[in-house]
């Protein structure tokens, strides 16, 4: 019992890890229409950034203070993301407006292995740090009721508590500032906006820019667990169940999708794994978001699609 | 002035629906189908062979059932690589287990047990529709991935997992010289091209096309949903089946499951898009993009005496095929097929501006 | 007069042409992996690679033949691997001997390099039944393979526990790189476990390896005595990391000699003081005479192809050890070819095949210290089996000392087994003796 209890947290956790990177596709999709399949490599872009200018920054400025190097570096890399989205916006968005959804698709493609690129060239293609003092042992619960207690990692704790402080500061930010209000209003019925005198243009770079935002956190977060380096940029693929799970327009959604594919993944690796030898975590994580899309074809969440004739 | 159809006229239905009805057009396939048959076989080097002629004729022919699925009936599909690896596992079966299997035969019946299995994972298509499919498709590739690494049944129990096959025959004559494979991949891609253009002009093809246009509308005139989808898929997962099984005889003699992986499924769709979606030309022009593109640029370096090191090329190679893509995405969202079919419209008039 | 000039510039051509044509160069092709996932690890090997020709070349070459290299990216793609092979292969004069760095391309080249008549290296990796150079002509995994590795691991674990018989009932995890190189040592491992009476738990990682938390729980759970790391890239780092969130004690742990360098441990640092992980011989070797060498004949000259921090690192002198063993087998084939001539691939196949590389050679070339003797036969393409273990004490790896040799008795019916297999599968015939004197 106290087995499953671990299993049961670390995916619980584990779901709030991906429902983090999700945010980001759900974020660009509501307000855009554009399915952003460089959320991935913006994630990496993001931590490479955050891990080389945190070791540069302290060299540059000649000062030696780790926590001072973290907060510049992160208040660095959000303008970079901010700078990435204006350009995303400028040079690829806004000249393929009323494109179909695949050619959008592609177009993000494109800026994936743009992204990879141009990250590797800036920031290198090493392992490099992120450490921002989250603590890496794990702690033991319950010590008494089951033997050897029940495991529960602190970094990954920490980890779900800064993602739903994200989630909690976004569903703030959507409903009671005017932005927020603006981004919905986007999200509905673009040229319903448009006639009312909202910006197209500026809303997109603001999505962007926040989508980019939660790329950083993100970042930091799986990259302070794993290590920046280019295979992070796959963390986008496990968060992809994530996104259709919960609905692509829904915030909430990605969050529900993460706990579920979170705790479906490890479960079955673990239950059912061994049984089938192994390695079974991505396909049950796509496999069980198939079987929830055939009830509900739109996610949990999400939007009914209507089609008109 | 060269290339009009001035003093072409049918005088059957017939000749009017020949898929190539202006005679400049024949002659210039013929001319093609010549010089591909005949002449590059005798003056072109061996690496030309080896590194481009023949994965970008098998990756045409899996652009080519990819674009039936995503192109004509408008299912995108994300899981193409998943049954290219199946062809090529069934291939490989049959090729080892089965004493005196004919090659076309193991290659024919390796795309149909990607048939069956395409079909399996086109179900969902009939209730989950547009990037919902798209990811959904992933399932197939990721369970394909691990299914060829973890059941030993399928490499024929080998210790590694990789799998090889050697000493290829077609109807006694050896298939081992580059230009030899070359001439086999051909045969399949002319076959196989002709039969999908005959097909998309066919009764079946205007029903994907209707499907793809508006699904509603077409099953309100009769078109049956359940036959349209799943027959593109079908259809769809045999070709890239056969091109699953080719890419691995004859291209990559041995290969491991990640021959066929997510990256492959990406690059497919790329040529289908960058090519043209909904056209037979746009599969091979595509093609002819991803397969080169790398490695004109892997080469550029060396060409021009640049002291760039490999990796910092190689990350450029990756900058400069992202900004293309997105390039040719809006320069021509229809694709490469559509700037093609303007340059021949632009030619009906030249030299004469209107 | 027109005829004359003609005449003379065409004499002038053909006099270049001759020229250059004398000018002796061996060309060795270099692929390496310094992009995608694996990059921390394919770049220093890269590097090693590159600098000891640049140290060879500097000292006159090999008898007076430059040596002419080229790198290509395959970023560990087989695919790619294949292009780079087919470019390469008939450039500068023809290729003299690929060493593919990566298991799955070893098995796609062993089928074309035997039609090229191109001898490919394996050290240390690849097919571990390739040792056999009755089926295998043109394969050479010098120096060890994955089933040597999974030996010594095995008999290391065996002396720590105080003799093999005491490892009856204990639990060994086995958690690998779900490809090719991380399912070869599985049938060796499995073998041991027969004899010894020990559980072996096989715990594969979706490549790259990123994402380890079940397989890290599933070890909490089953609370193996012992776990064998076989990764590569980021899966290695990864796995550590997930050792310390799961309190796995890291003592217990044991890598594969591509598993056990700084890339993979210097993220973790001090909390992975404790991993141990088996050798190739070579280790993290700063204070070899080869290394003093490179950084006064290379580096110092600025010619150094990585940091001057990463000479001696265990990556990197794989890349040395692999480059110093084609050079010796250029220079073998010349002792009987040639002195101070261009050899074809077939004599340095040859040199490959004979390779005699003792003590006092080794000292000569730097490598006291660093291997053991070595020396190849037509039977026996690898050489030698000894490895030893080394241990992260946080800061650096440190020796324990002891040298172990893989157990024949088990390795040799298990690849003349295998390689019999491969010669029927392919329909091939085996090499006769009179073709071993070749």
């Amino acid at each position: 019992m106290g087995f499953f209890l671990e299993t049961l947290f670390g995916g619980l956790m584990a779901g709030m890890l991906y429902a983090l990177v999700a945010l980001g596709f759900v974020l660009i999709y509501k307000a855009s229409g554009v399915f952003n399949f460089a959320q991935g490599a913006m994630v990496l872009f993001a931590a490479l950034a955050m891990a080389r200018l945190a070791e540069w920054l302290p060299k540059w400025l000649h000062f030696d203070n780790q926590v001072l190097a973290n907060a510049l570096a992160i208040v660095a890399v959000a303008a970079l993301m901010i700078g990435v989205a204006w350009a995303v916006d400028r040079l690829v968005l806004s000249r393929l407006v009323n494109q179909d959804g695949i050619a959008l698709l592609m177009a993000t493609l494109g800026i994936t292995y743009f992204l990879d690129g141009l990250g590797q060239v800036v920031f290198g293609s090493d392992i490099y740090k992120i450490d921002v003092g989250l603590p890496k042992d794990p702690m033991f619960l319950f010590d008494g009721v089951f033997p050897g207690g029940v495991l529960i990692s602190k970094e990954d704790l920490y980890a779900a508590a800064i993602a739903a402080a994200l989630v909690v500061a976004l569903s703030l930010f959507f409903q009671k500032t005017a932005t927020g209000r603006a981004l919905r209003a986007v999200a509905d019925d673009h040229q319903a906006a448009q006639s009312i005198g909202i910006p197209l243009q500026s809303i997109w770079i603001i999505v962007w820019s926040v989508a980019g935002f939660v790329a950083l956190v993100a970042g930091i977060v799986w990259g302070s667990k794993l290590g920046v380096q280019f295979s992070l940029s796959h963390v986008a693929l496990k968060a992809l169940p994530v996104v259709i799970l919960g609905g692509l327009t829904s915030v909430p959604g990605a969050i529900v999708g993460g706990l579920l594919i979170g705790i479906g993944e490890k479960l079955s690796e673990v239950y059912l794994g061994p049984q089938l030898g192994g390695g079974i975590e991505i396909w049950f994580a796509y496999v069980l978001a198939l079987l929830f899309l055939l009830i509900r074809p739109q996610g949990l969440f999400g939007d009914r699609i209507i089609d008109r004739v | 002035m060269l290339y009009s159809e001035n003093g072409q006229f049918k005088s059957n239905h017939r000749a009017d629906l020949a898929i190539f009805p202006i005679r400049e057009d024949r002659i210039a396939i013929a001319l093609l189908l010549l010089a591909a048959f005949v002449i590059v076989p005798v003056i072109a080097p061996a690496y030309l062979f080896s590194a481009i002629l023949i994965p970008f004729l098998i990756l045409s022919l899996a652009a080519l059932g990819l674009n039936i699925l995503v192109g004509y009936c408008g299912q995108i599909s994300l899981g193409s690589g998943a049954f290219m690896a199946i062809g090529a596992y069934a291939a490989y079966n049959l090729h080892t287990r089965i004493e005196g299997m004919p090659l076309i035969a193991s290659l024919l019946l390796g795309g149909l047990c990607a048939t069956a299995v395409g079909v399996l994972f086109g179900i969902p298509s009939l209730r989950i529709k547009g990037l919902y499919l798209a990811v959904a498709t992933l399932a197939a590739q990721f369970f394909a991935d691990w299914a060829f690494l973890r059941i030993k049944w399928f490499t024929n129990d080998s210790n590694s997992g990789s799998v090889g096959v050697a000493g290829l025959k077609v109807l006694g004559f050896a298939i081992e010289t580059p230009a030899q494979k070359y001439l086999f991949c051909l045969a399949f891609v002319c076959v196989f091209a002709l039969a999908t253009k005959n097909m998309v002009r066919g009764a079946i093809g205007r029903e994907w096309m209707a499907m793809r246009d508006m699904q509603v509308a077409a099953a309100v005139i009769g078109i049956r949903p359940v036959y349209a989808k799943l027959s593109a898929f079908a259809v769809s997962s045999f070709i890239v089946g056969v091109a699953g099984a080719l890419w691995g005889f004859v291209h990559l003699g041995s290969w491991e499951p990640a021959a066929f992986g997510i990256d492959r499924s990406f690059q497919l769709l790329f040529m289908v898009i960058i090519g043209g979606m909904g056209s037979i030309m746009g599969s091979f022009f595509g093609a002819a993009f991803i397969v080169l593109l790398p490695i004109v640029l892997d080469n550029v370096p060396a060409w021009f005496n640049l002291p760039i090191g490999t990796a910092l090329a190689s990350h450029l190679t990756l900058m400069v095929f992202g900004a293309l893509i997105v390039f040719f995405l809006i320069v021509e969202p229809h694709g490469l097929a559509r700037l093609w079919s303007m340059a021949k419209e632009k030619l009906r008039l030249w030299p004469f501006p209107h | 007069m027109k005829l004359a000039s003609i005449t003379l510039a065409a004499a002038a051509l053909l006099a270049t042409d001759l020229a250059l044509a004398q000018a002796k160069e061996q060309f060795f092709p270099v692929l390496t992996y310094r992009t995608g996932a694996y990059a921390p690890n394919g770049t220093p090997m890269a590097n090693g690679y590159v600098d000891y020709f640049k140290l060879i070349n500097s000292q006159g070459g090999i008898n007076g033949v430059k040596i002419v290299y080229e790198e290509c990216e395959t970023a560990y793609d087989t695919a790619r691997g294949i292009e780079c092979y087919e470019r390469l292969k008939g450039r500068h004069g023809g290729a003299t001997v690929f060493q593919p760095q990566s298991t799955g391309l070893t098995f796609a080249l062993t089928d074309k390099a035997p039609l090229d008549k191109i001898p490919l290296i394996t050290t240390g990796y690849g097919r571990s039944d390739s040792q056999d150079g009755g089926a295998f002509k043109w394969n050479f995994p010098l120096v060890g393979t994955h089933w040597v590795a999974a030996d010594t691991v095995i008999q290391a674990i065996g002396r720590k526990e105080g003799g093999l018989d005491k490892l009856k009932g204990k639990k060994i995890a086995y958690v690998y790189h779900d490809s090719p190189y991380g399912k070869e040592a599985i049938s060796l491992l499995q073998e041991r476990a027969k004899m010894h009476g020990f559980d072996l738990l096989l715990l594969p990682v979706a490549a790259p390896g990123v994402e380890q938390k079940a397989t890290w729980l599933q070890i909490r759970q089953i609370r193996p005595d012992y776990v064998l790391l076989w990764g590569w890239g980021v899966m290695n780092s990864a796995a550590l990391k997930e050792a310390v969130a799961t309190g796995f004690p890291r003592e217990k742990m044991y890598g594969s000699w591509w598993s056990g360098a700084e890339p993979d441990v210097k993220d973790v640092g001090e909390a992975a003081k404790g991993f141990n992980a088996v050798m190739l011989q070579h280790g993290a070797e700063p204070e070899s005479k080869i290394v003093k060498t490179i950084l006064a004949q290379v580096h110092e000259k600025g010619q150094g192809s990585g940091p001057r921090e990463e000479v001696g690192q265990v990556l990197y002198m794989r890349g040395v050890m692999s480059a110093m063993l084609a050079v010796e087998g250029v220079r073998r084939a010349q002792e009987r070819f040639g002195k101070g001539k261009v050899v074809s691939t077939d004599q340095v196949r040859w040199g490959f095949e004979n390779l005699a590389l003792d003590q006092k050679r080794l000292d000569a070339l730097g490598f006291g210290g660093v291997m053991q003797p070595l020396s190849t036969s037509c039977a026996d393409h690898m050489g030698a089996s000894w490895t030893r273990i080394h241990t992260w004490d946080g800061v650096k790896w440190t020796r324990a000392g002891e040298w172990l040799q893989a157990d024949d008795q088990i390795i040799k019916p298990m690849v003349k087994a295998s390689s019999d297999r491969y010669v029927t599968e392919k329909k091939m015939t085996r090499r006769t003796p009179e073709d071993c004197q070749s």
